[in-house]
Order: C-alpha cells, then structure tokens, then sequence
C-alpha cells in the first residue's frame, strides 16, 4: 500500500467538505435505518450492508461525471447515494414498492436507474465484470469519451470473470476502472483462504493494466487516487485496476454470526472508521463547526425518516402486472 | 415399529454429511464458505472443528474452477462432496458439470466413471429475487449421465447422499434452502435411501399429483385439505429426476385415471413437460381427463413477497387446481 | 413505552434462544447498543437496538427460545411516564401482505367445436373411456359427456353401463356377440370391418341355425384368484402385469383336458381335438368381433398367456393377425370384463362344440362355510352343442373350472 501524507494538502473547499460529510453520514444512517426496518420485516431476502466502506463509494463518486457508466454488486445501497439516486427511491425498491427504483421487482441487491447511468445492482459475484468491458467497448466504438466504473470485491477477483475481464479490457483498450473494494472477507471467508496472491494490486500489471491501490478508509485519499485513475482512462482510453483496502463494519448480511472474524479486529478497523476521520479533519482545516456538524446530522436523519416514509406509503404492483418486463413493452430498441 | 425422532431438515443434511465422512476417508467437503462461516444455510456449521480442513474445505468464488476440481478428485479416486452454495451459482460450473461430469465415461469408451456428489441449495420462497431464485432441476435433468435428485423430505435430506457417495457417476442432490428449518419425524436410525425410485408419499385413488422438492409437502398440506372435501388425493414424489421412475407414476395413473403434475420450475422445458409427454405415450389409454401442470409463471422471480408468491404455485393453488380438475 | 422485539434477520430465521441479556432494567440504551445476546441455527448473534431509551423491563428469561416478534423487553422512551403496562398479547407479528391472488397465465385456448355427433363428427371423449367403450362395444356417440368441453369421460361410460345392465337383466338372455352393432361411418374408414361384420354375422347365424345349444351357469368364488393376481403382480412391472382373463383361459384350458369332450368340433360326429387352443373375443372398435387363438394354452404359464393376449389384442384390432391364429381354435372364451354385464351366454363358433363366458368380476354377498361374506365373484356360463354333449358333461366341466380357480397357485 502506497503511503502519501498529501492528505491536507487536498484541496476542499468548506461547501464541498460539508456536502462529502452529508454523503457519508447519508449512507450511514441509511444502511443503519435499513438493518432497523429489515428486523421489522419491511426489508426481506438478502440485505447487504455498506457500513464502514463509505470512504469508497463517495470517493470515487467525485471523479466520475454525468456521462460515465456504473455497474454495482448487491452491496451497492452507498454507490447508489453518491451516484446521486434519490434515497426514497432505493428505500422503496427494498420494500418492494411499486415507487422503488426498479418498481420494486429487484429489492436490495438489484437497484437500476438508467437515467444516472447505474447498471445495478449484481448479485452474481463478477457476472457484472465482462458487461462492463462490453460497455466499455461500445463507448469506445462510438467514439464516446466516457468511464465505465466496475465496483466489484475481492471475491469476485477469484472468479474466473475477473480474469477473463481484465484480459479482454486490455486487449481491447476498453475505458474500464475496475475498482476493487477489498473488505478482506467473501462472505465470511477470508482472503487468505480464497487467494493464494493476497496483493490482489499484483494482478493488474500481468494483463499490462495500470494499477494502484489506496486506503478505502480514508475519503481524501480515495478521491485523489480515483481521479488520477479516471484521468489516466480518459487521457488513454486504457483500463485501469485500483484496489482499495477497506472493511466493512456490520456482518456480511443481516444473518451472520460472524463466527469467522474476531470482535477485536472489528474494532481495532472501527478506529479507522471514514466520518470521524473525515470529520476530524474537517474541524482541524476549520472547514466546518461543530455547530454545522451536528445541523447536518439532523438533516440526514430527516432524509432518511422521509426515505422511510416515503416508501411505507409506496403502493403495491397489482398482481394481474406480474408477467410484465419479460419481454420489452416497447419494441423500439 | 422403529422409534421416531423430531429433526429440521439441516439436521438431516448436517448428520448425513458427517456420518460420510466418518464412514469413507476418501470424502471430503468443499464448497464456498462451508468452513470458517459455517455453510451459507449454516448445514456444514461445526464440521471444520470436527474434521479439519483438509476435509472441510473453503474455497474461493471459483465455481467453475472448484467444481471441476471436485469432478477431478473424483476421477482420481477421491470422493468429494462439492457444495455449490445455491443453484444459481451452477450456472459458471455448468460446463464442468456437462461437458466433463456428464460426459467422460462415455467419451473413454467406459473407462473413467466420476463418482463425484454435487449438492446444491435451491428453491424459491425467501425474496431473493431474479438472479437469486432459480429452479435447475430440469436443466440438469435434461443431461444424460447424470443422476439427479430432489430431496424433498427429511428421511431424503437424511439419507440420499449416503447413497450418492456409493454411485459410480455423478450424482446432484437439490437441497431446498425454504426448508431447511422445518421440523419432521423420522425414523430414530434413519440411513441411507434408494435413489432410483419414486415414492407414494400419500395413496388416494381419485387423482396423482406428481411433484417434487418443495412440491412434496406443499402436495401433502393440500390433499389432507382435499380429503376433508371427499377426494382422496395420492402424492407422488418423484424423488429421481434422472433417470425418471416411470413406473411409480404409471401405476398411479392406471388407478386414478387423472393427473396433476406440481413445480416450481418454469413451466415450458420442464420436469412436468417430460411427465406429461410420458404419460401420454404410456398411459394414454388409462387417462380420464388431459394431465394438468400448475408450474412457475414464465417469469424472473419478482422480489416483492406477493409478487413471488404468485409465481409458483401455494397450497392454496393446488387445492383450487383439483377441486377444478375434479369437480368442475 | 417501546416493544423490544425479536428481530428477524432473515426470512430464513423464524426463532431464537435468549442467551444473555446485555442490558439491564435501568439502563440507558444508545442507538447501536447491544442489548442481548442470541442463539441461531447460524451461531451467537449480538441484538442490536436502534432507537433511544431506558430499559423498563425484561419479558423473556435467559434460556427461553421464543418466534421471531415476540416481545422481548419493554423499553420507555423520553416522552413516555413510567408504567407498568404489558402488552395485551405477545404473539410474534402476522406478515401484513397483499392478498396473494392468482395471475391468470395467458391462455391460448384450443379452439373447441361443439360435440356435434351426428354427422359423423369426431366425439371428444377421454381416452380411457374411450377403451371401455370400445370393450364393451358402446357406441359412443350416443352418450353424453359430462367432462371438459363436453368430453365423454369413464363416469359416463359408468352410468350408460349400468343401464344398459338393468335392460339386459330384463331381457335375461342376450348373447351379445349375435347382436351387431353397425356405425356406418367406421366403414369408409375401415373397410375390413365391413367383411369381419359379414363373416360374424354368417359364422353366428349359423351356429344359432344347426346348433341346439344348451346353457349351465355356475357362480364362482373369485376372491383366491384376485388375491393370487394381487400377490403375483407385486412383483412385476406395469407391463408385465396379469389380468384376471389370463387366469381364466389357463383355468379352462385345464378344465377342458379334464373334460376332452368340449375341446373337439362336430361334424358329423365328434370328433376330439388334440391341442386345446382358445380362442377369445376380441371386440373391435369399428363394431364386430374376431376369434384370436391361443395355441396350446394348456402348456402355457398364466405369465405366457398374459404375453400372448398382450400380442394379439392389439393386432388383432388392427387387423393384423395371422391366419393360423383364427383358424385354429378348438374353443372359445368370452369375457366381459370390467363395469360389463353379470353374465355372458355365447353362441357358439362352429364347428366347436362349447363357449365359456365370464362375466363381470363383482362382489357379492355368497354363503361360505355357514357363513355369510362379501366376496369377488363371476359368473360363469357355459354354452355348448346338445349334438355332442350333454349335461352332465357340462357340469363336470364347470366344477373343474371352479376347482382351478380355487387354487390359482397351481395353474
């Protein structure tokens, strides 16, 4: 891992500091909010948690524009917040509410919206890899100078998907990054026990990728390696491998005893923990108050009450509808 | 008679799993998260503790890659018992399965038989939606070479991997995951199963309702509600997907003379297509009324639980289907 | 005051065993806190709370497994006064859902043309129905169905059955192989059916013309010959399966080398036959009958006979028997069959000598050793030529039959 003291020295302005925190701290309240309404039985199936990994989603978020490509696997609720998706919108979809982001049909692990270029949602671990490099690919064809950003765990990089991505990227000069978000565990299964290469960043140069990693804890320094990344893409048109290392705080779903890490590892991670770090830093660069601080929380605890409001109040799919969306409504392609 | 026992299904699945282990050195388990995690669905939970992991064997999301290997060890001489954490995940080892499994005694003139066990968690019922909610069993039993079993009862869950791990070819069970904590009776020194017949889970004589997995007892909880009604409903459970048990199904026709055949698989391709298409070209002559499916509506499993709920069929659907069937 | 709940973390998780209560009455709840630990079928999972306030009152003990939903703990918030209230029924949450309603799968409806039968129309009748009819000899158009769409289906076959059974229990007599039964369509169809309904209706007119048949009829106690077929077909697969018929042809073939005067043909004279091949009715779809023969019954097993009927059943429906198998029967056999009439008096196919018939296997109350029991019977009648033979002949022949299907084993 690359060790850099930049960190000051990043340029934040106090409005974009405070709109960072606010994306983060929503992220956090809403996955919180989320494992709350899933024991109520609101939320079913599969609940994936984004707690701890806030640092990345919103980091990388910054470097992408409105044209740029996104695919997400089920732990994808913080990709979607930074990406900008309205916050009832996902709410609803894990109710399973017609007012849901995928009219409620997908749930938890398959959020859509087409119109800020969010490709999901996968639940398949690396089933989205090669999709991405064919997005990729059809930029490139059509002369567009957009990034497809793949989010993806390092569980997915045992896949043979990974590989046979990466390949293709680099044969093909297809504008990827594929960011590794390495929480150190597939499920409950420890890297050391599914990699025999734990330097996951070793993989890049193999298939001629240009490749970095950074501390996913730590927001400033996942911006800075996320845009330098981005530019690296637009600049070349070439893929580009960034792994950032960061942990994931609550268990792997809602169901988990977590019998396969300490508590103490936890914690001594929760010592890393993105928003207080990032709050901290914020404080010292006098970029914000305490006074804001506390403003802006109460402001992320109303989004999130109204998220939830708003997806109680979500109606239904009649059932007579079921057999819609199999084949396209609308022949145009 | 024998002593009876209350277990859950993942009991059943658990003490089976160990009990082949302790009896042959040469079975060992590999899967995704079935060792330090303790199994997905928690079935393999303890089992690292007990026999180390040398026999309970992590491995990474490699489907592919891990399924091949246990159809590997199993050439060489090893007795895997391969855990694919869910159905839907077989889709990336399906070519290992097909084209290496199925495959290698026939294209070495008989010479290389695969004893390889491949367990799978399956069924519908839990809001996983679309890409988390497959029904395989005809995939796979479309395959020659492979046996294929659905496991769904807990004297099955008990005892059909012990008589997996005696076959000489490939053997996939289908474990229904919407099951797993289910309490039943079984017999106190419940073993091993035949895993080549159907079986009359419950005689009638006025109609055969024909399923399997979660079909099973589904069947049941609708023919005790039929009984109450005059019809005496018998359930067959297929047991076997491949290769089929004709006969048990025949048989039943030839008394009832009318059929209802239950999954929840997509209804186009499926096991019900290929037990209706049999009994019409060896019981046609014994039938009263044309076979009726009530099967999985032809779409991705919607996450919503009314929305999955309508899409295979409930105990309530069956019920309705015979009362329409039987009085019109 | 707040419900402390057992959380459900999954729909896979419908209970838990408290283990350990984290926090006690009094304390004071963050967001985040743990406030008991419990056992899962997936290990010991810390239970979290997610809201604020002081802990009121513990309502389940360490060690207690309760449902998902059930109230675990009373929990008073800021605003509420301090109460001893209990809530009224601590019962897990119902799942509030949508009325699970069903979609109607599209439906592609084969279109159905009305059971119009009189014009030669086809019958929409079901296909095992369809086989009762035809063994019976029912004409099929003149029944209404009560199935799909107006479809003939077995109950139908039923009823008709039982009441064409009370018109002959009237007319007592009714030899049904003299009665035929033309469906002028069948016969542009088939032609052959139209030259076996004229050598039937020559065969049997002359029979009934020169031969001065005289009739016994003997009830026989089937039920060791069902529970011997019960017995027998256990073992075999469907296929391979035994039918009543076949017990009875292997019975009389013994019964005839019993009693060699019936297995013979007149003319002019007696004259005895040396193989004993019997012949069955076949009933065929287009109306009429044929004479198949089993040759040398008597050597045959009861599972070589079953093979044989299974053979020439079919073929002979079909028109595809070879002429050695009609022409060579030393006696014949009829046989009603299931849901048919009680009994059967044949005529006789010259120049043999005697017709069996067996009618349908029912049970009925019979008197056996004093006593009064429900028991499979048949009826068995016996046709045979005056010219050649006499009653008593007759008889002896009908108490041998009764001594072979008595003990089944031995066949």
């Amino acid at each position: 891992m690359k060790k850099t003291q930049s960190k000051s020295k990043f340029p934040v302005s106090k409005a974009e500091g405070k709109r960072l925190l606010h994306q983060m701290q929503l992220i956090r309240r809403f996955e919180e909010k989320s494992a709350e309404v899933y024991t109520e039985t609101k939320i079913r199936g599969f609940l994936h948690l984004y707690v701890g990994e806030e640092a990345v989603a919103v980091g990388v978020m910054q470097a992408l524009k409105e044209e740029d490509y996104i695919l997400s696997t089920y732990r994808e609720h913080g990709h979607a917040l930074a990406r900008g998706m309205d916050p009832g919108a996902i709410m609803a979809e894990m109710y399973g509410k017609v007012e849901g982001c995928a009219m409620g049909r997908g749930g938890s692990m398959h959020l859509f919206d087409k119109n800020i270029h969010f490709y999901g949602g996968n639940a398949i671990v690396g089933g989205h890899l090669p999709m991405a490099v064919g997005m990729a690919l059809a930029s490139k064809k059509q002369g567009k100078k957009n990034v497809t950003c793949c989010f993806f765990g390092e569980g997915a990089a045992a896949e043979g998907e990974f590989h046979e991505s990466m390949n293709l990227a680099a044969l093909w000069d297809a504008p990827v990054l594929f960011l590794c978000e390495n929480n150190l565990y597939a499920m409950g299964t420890a890297l050391e026990y599914t990699h025999s290469e734990q330097q996951l960043e070793k993989k890049g140069p193999t298939y001629g990728i240009e490749t970095a990693t950074v501390n996913g804890m730590d927001l400033l320094e996942v911006m800075k390696a996320a845009q330098k990344a981005v530019d690296y893409i637009r600049e070349t048109g070439k893929p580009y491998f960034l792994v950032c290392y960061t942990y994931r705080f609550r268990a792997h779903s809602m169901f988990d005893a977590e019998l396969y890490r300490d508590k103490a590892e936890v914690e001594e991670w929760k010592k890393q923990d993105p928003i207080p770090q990032f709050k901290k830093y914020l404080l010292k660069e006098q970029l914000i108050t305490e006074k804001e601080i506390a403003s802006l929380e109460e402001a992320v605890e109303k989004e999130v009450a109204a998220a939830v409001d708003f997806a109680e109040n979500g109606t239904w799919e009649p059932i007579e509808d079921l057999c819609r969306f199999v084949y396209s409504e609308n022949q145009e392609p | 008679m024998s002593k009876m026992k209350t277990i859950t299904y993942r009991e059943a699945l658990k003490s089976a799993i160990r009990e082949a282990l302790q009896k042959d050195e040469r079975v060992f388990l590999m899967g995704e998260d079935v060792g330090h995690y303790g199994g997905a669905f928690a079935v393999s939970k303890g089992l690292l503790k007990e026999f180390g992991p040398g026999r309970i064997m992590d491995v990474p999301l490699s489907e592919s890659g891990f399924t091949g290997a246990g159809i590997g060890a199993a050439l060489a001489g090893m007795r895997p018992i391969v855990e694919i954490m869910t159905v839907n995940f077989s889709l990336l080892a399906m070519d290992q399965i097909i084209n290496n499994a199925a495959t290698l005694l026939h294209m070495s003139g008989g010479q290389l038989n695969v004893p390889v066990v491949i367990r799978m968690g399956c069924g519908i019922g839990r809001q996983l939606a679309a890409q988390h909610s497959h029904s395989w069993e005809p995939f796979y039993a479309h395959v020659p070479g492979i046996n294929v079993l659905a496991v769904g009862t807990h004297e099955d869950a008990r005892g059909m991997l012990l008589t997996a791990l005696e076959s000489p070819d490939p053997v996939i069970l289908f474990e229904y995951t919407s099951m797993l904590n289910l309490e039943a009776e079984i017999i106190e020194d419940a073993g091993a199963v035949d895993i080549c017949k159907a079986k009359v889970r419950r005689e009638g004589i006025d109609l055969s309702l024909i399923t399997y997995g979660t079909g099973v007892y589904k069947s049941l909880e609708a023919a005790e509600v039929l009984s109450k009604d005059g019809m005496d409903i018998e359930v067959i459970d297929l047991r076997v997907l491949r290769p089929l048990d004709e006969e048990t199904f025949l048989t039943s026709i030839a008394k009832t003379h009318k059929a209802l055949v239950v999954e929840d698989a997509w209804k186009s391709v499926s096991i019900s297509s290929e037990i209706s298409a049999r009994i019409m070209e060896k019981a046609f002559f014994e039938l009263d009324l044309p076979v009726e499916r009530l099967c999985g509506v032809e779409v991705p499993i919607p996450y919503p639980k009314h929305l999955e709920d309508a899409s295979v069929p409930q105990v309530q659907d069956i019920v309705e289907k015979v009362r329409k069937i039987l009085k019109p | 005051m707040i419900s402390f709940k057992m959380p459900s973390l999954g729909a896979d998780m419908e209970d838990g065993t408290l283990v350990e209560w984290r926090k006690q009455p009094g304390d004071l709840l963050k967001r985040g806190d743990i406030i008991a630990d419990v056992d899962t079928q997936k290990g010991l999972i810390e239970i979290e709370f997610f809201g604020e306030g002081i802990l009121e009152k513990h309502l389940v003990a360490e060690g207690e497994k309760i449902p998902v939903g059930t109230v675990m703990a009373l929990i008073r918030g800021e605003s509420d006064e301090i109460t001893e209230e209990i809530p009224q029924e601590n019962i897990p949450d119902q799942e509030k859902m949508v009325e699970p309603a069903k979609v109607e799968e599209g439906k592609i409806k084969v279109p159905v043309a009305s059971p119009q039968k009189a014009g030669g129309e086809r019958v929409r009748i079901s296909p095992l129905a369809k086989k009762i009819a035809e063994a019976h000899q029912l004409d099929i158009s003149k029944i209404s169905g009560t199935g799909p769409d107006g479809a003939i289906v077995k109950a139908d076959i039923d009823k008709c059955l039982r009441e064409g059974q009370e018109k002959k229990a009237k007319a007592k007599t009714d030899p049904i192989v003299t009665e035929p039964r033309y469906e002028p369509e069948s016969k542009l169809a088939i032609p052959e059916s139209e030259a076996i309904r004229k050598a039937v209706a020559a065969a049997m007119s002359r029979s009934n013309q020169d031969i001065p048949h005289y009739y016994l009829e003997k009830r026989i106690d089937f039920s060791k010959a069902m529970l011997w077929l019960k017995e027998a077909n256990k073992e075999r697969s469907v296929q391979q399966r035994l039918l009543p018929v076949a017990l009875m042809i292997k019975a009389v073939a013994k019964a005839l080398d019993d009693v060699p005067d019936l297995n013979a043909v007149w003319e002019d004279g007696l004259e005895r036959k040396n193989e004993i091949n019997i012949g069955f009715v076949v009933s065929l779809r287009t109306g009429g009958i044929m004479l198949p023969a089993i040759l040398n019954a008597d050597t045959l097993s009861v599972d070589g006979i079953m093979e044989r009927l299974n053979d020439l059943i079919p073929r002979a429906r079909a028109f595809k028997l070879r002429s050695s198998e009609l022409s060579k029967s030393t006696f014949t056999i009829t046989s009603i069959g299931e849901g048919g009439a009680d009994k059967v008096y044949g005529v006789i196919y010259p120049p043999q000598v005697g017709i069996v018939g067996f009618g349908e296997i029912r049970d009925e109350a019979i008197v056996a050793e004093g006593m009064i029991g429900i028991k499979p019977v048949v009826d068995v009648t016996l046709a045979a030529d005056h010219r050649a033979t006499d009653g008593l002949i007759g008889s002896k022949f009908l108490a041998s039959l009764n001594k072979y299907l008595q003990n089944p084993e031995n066949l």
